[in-house]
């Protein structure tokens, strides 16, 4: 399988803070790939080394197979960044501002292209509105159509959907799954965990410069989360087959991990045998949340020790 | 040269988008100080034999105009693009460095030429000047605004902050523009003034420009064009330096 994005122990300090601690990660072509992390983590540097907006001090990185810096025309040519901040030129309307950003590839007709852009991202009917005249959410969109305009096979979005509207949030998460079907890989940061747990495939998790997890989304949430049984009961206390795995949770809620569906009713049947009423009664999937949380806890753990 | 042509097609739009401030303003400014320095010094400076002071000042003041709006140009793009951040949609794109200085060099200097061009366009007609000699007018333009050009793109690239660009603007760029011999010759100077007024670069843009109308100079048109031009190179290789590196650019 392809490479889409190889990172070989890159390293950045800024002043005294190491951004980047030698972080090595390769995402393979066509995968839709979760880069999450708390504040500070180094996402954006890693994403900015990628787009050569920042400079590696060690290690390399490349964009299918161009490195960022000896190749940088070529790297830069197949990847698509959507800044974090939004940032936009005020001089110009959104058509202008798509063609602009088209010529600077060396696109000089690509309106076909722009048209569509802006039909896929709601933005059509904006076309020739001023960048000043668009809310926060709009002008994000023309950020999206701006990284996209020369059709790179590497989308990098960093943290799209922060501030932006459940509406707007589904638009872009449509268009951008389409655009994986139709081969491009897909490199996300976002703080919504649940948004990486339902679209991506893979994901790592990154603190203090470095990766401190990577596998598939599926092997973490088996690994480090688990479905549960929560139940509040109306009376009574829960037997002791079932109070020996639960744990109590604020509120009043028993959590209790099931294996599958039919440990449900194994639990249900236990409690009806012990005459006990239940209140309230959920049963919760693996969340990556919960994933993240453990991540990050044996982190500072480890750290701490 | 991929994104050279719109980089410079985008900087030039983006002055001409806002032309009257860009434009009309710093050539109804340039008419303002013909008008007030005329009238108060005409009748006490005879700068050249057989040139009224009027006719004199007028190409200094061109040029003064060309260079301070080849500098803003260039300037207050960078300056505004970082502070912004819009200056990611340049840095993304597989656009080298001497293509983005390119961009930022021209559009600068179509400014300066504009504004050049406006300064005669509304003057000429009142006070008609002798014919100039086209290549050396051309030359000093050229070296002129570039020089300004390129020291622009340097204050953009340095300033983190207006203020900073200000600082630049007021504490080199405007004193080296007064100095440079716009108001009067520079043998109207004492001996150690005259000196000083020749480490100027700007003053050898001022003073060859003037020669292209009168054929009469402080010093010769050779000697200025290639001091004009020497100093515009030194300026373009250490901005390309500033740009490959990526300094304060691609951190």
């Amino acid at each position: 399988m392809s490479l889409a994005v190889e990172v070989r122990g890159v390293e950045k300090r800024y002043g005294s803070v190491q951004a980047l601690a030698g972080i090595s990660l390769e995402v393979h072509a066509g995968e839709f790939f979760a880069l999450l992390g708390p504040n500070g983590a180094g996402k954006t540097t890693l994403i900015s080394a990628l787009g050569g907006l920042a400079r590696a001090d060690a290690g390399s990185l490349a964009v299918m197979g161009h490195d960022v810096t000896r190749d940088f025309r070529e790297a830069r040519r197949a990847v698509g960044i959507v800044p974090q901040e939004i940032v936009f030129d005020p001089f110009f309307t959104v058509r202008e501002t798509l063609e602009i950003q088209s010529g600077y590839f060396g696109l000089r007709r690509n309106g076909a292209w722009i048209d569509e852009l802006l039909e896929r991202l709601a933005l059509a009917n904006k076309a020739n509105a001023n960048m000043r005249a668009l809310s926060g959410g709009m002008k994000r969109r023309v950020m999206v159509a701006q990284a996209l305009v020369h059709r790179p096979p590497v989308i990098v979005l960093d943290e799209p959907t922060a501030g932006v509207d459940v509406e707007l949030r589904q638009t872009l998460w449509s268009f951008i799954r389409s655009l994986n079907a139709a081969g491009h890989t897909i490199l996300l940061t976002t703080h919504y965990l649940e948004e990486a747990q339902q679209l991506c495939s893979r994901i790592a998790m990154m603190k203090e410069g470095r990766i401190v997890a990577l596998d598939s989304t599926a092997n973490l949430l088996a690994s480090f989360s688990e479905r549960v049984l929560r139940v509040k009961l109306a009376n009574g206390t829960l037997p002791e087959a079932l109070a020996a795995v639960a744990t109590s949770e604020a509120g009043g809620a028993w959590r209790i991990p099931i294996q599958d569906i039919a440990h449900v009713e194994d639990a249900l049947a236990r409690l009806r045998a012990a005459g006990i009423e239940i209140a309230s009664l959920e049963v919760a999937e693996p969340e990556l949340e919960e994933v993240f949380v453990k991540i990050m806890h044996a982190e500072r753990v480890e750290k701490a020790a | 040269m991929t994104g050279f042509p719109t980089l410079l097609y985008k900087e030039v739009l983006r002055f001409w988008k806002v032309s009257f401030q860009t434009v009309a303003a710093p050539v109804l400014t340039t008419l303002l100080y013909l008008l007030v320095f005329a009238h108060a010094l005409a009748a006490h400076v005879q700068a050249f034999p057989g040139v009224t002071y009027v006719e004199f000042l007028i190409p200094g003041l061109a040029m003064m105009a060309m260079l301070q709006n080849s500098f803003a140009n260039s300037s207050s793009s960078l300056i505004q693009s970082k502070i912004t951040g819009n200056i990611v949609f340049i840095l993304l794109p597989p656009m080298a460095a001497g293509e983005i200085f390119a961009a930022y060099l021209l559009a600068s200097m179509v400014r300066g030429l504009t504004v050049g061009t406006g300064v005669f366009a509304a003057t000429l007609w009142l006070i008609p000047l002798p014919v100039p000699n086209v290549p050396w007018l051309i030359g000093f333009a050229v070296a002129g605004c570039g020089m300004l050009g390129t020291m622009g793109i340097i204050a953009g690239i340095w300033s983190e902050k207006f203020d900073q660009l200000a600082a630049f603007q007021n504490f080199l760029v405007m004193p080296l523009t007064f100095l440079a011999g716009v108001f009067y010759s520079m043998h109207s100077l004492p001996p150690f003034w005259q000196a000083v007024s020749r480490l100027n670069p700007f003053f050898y843009a001022i003073d060859g420009f003037r020669y292209a109308f009168f054929g009469h100079s402080d010093v010769p048109p050779w000697e200025s064009l290639a001091i004009a031009t020497a100093a515009f190179a030194a300026l373009s290789w250490l901005t390309l330096a500033l740009l490959r590196r990526g300094y304060k650019l691609r951190h």
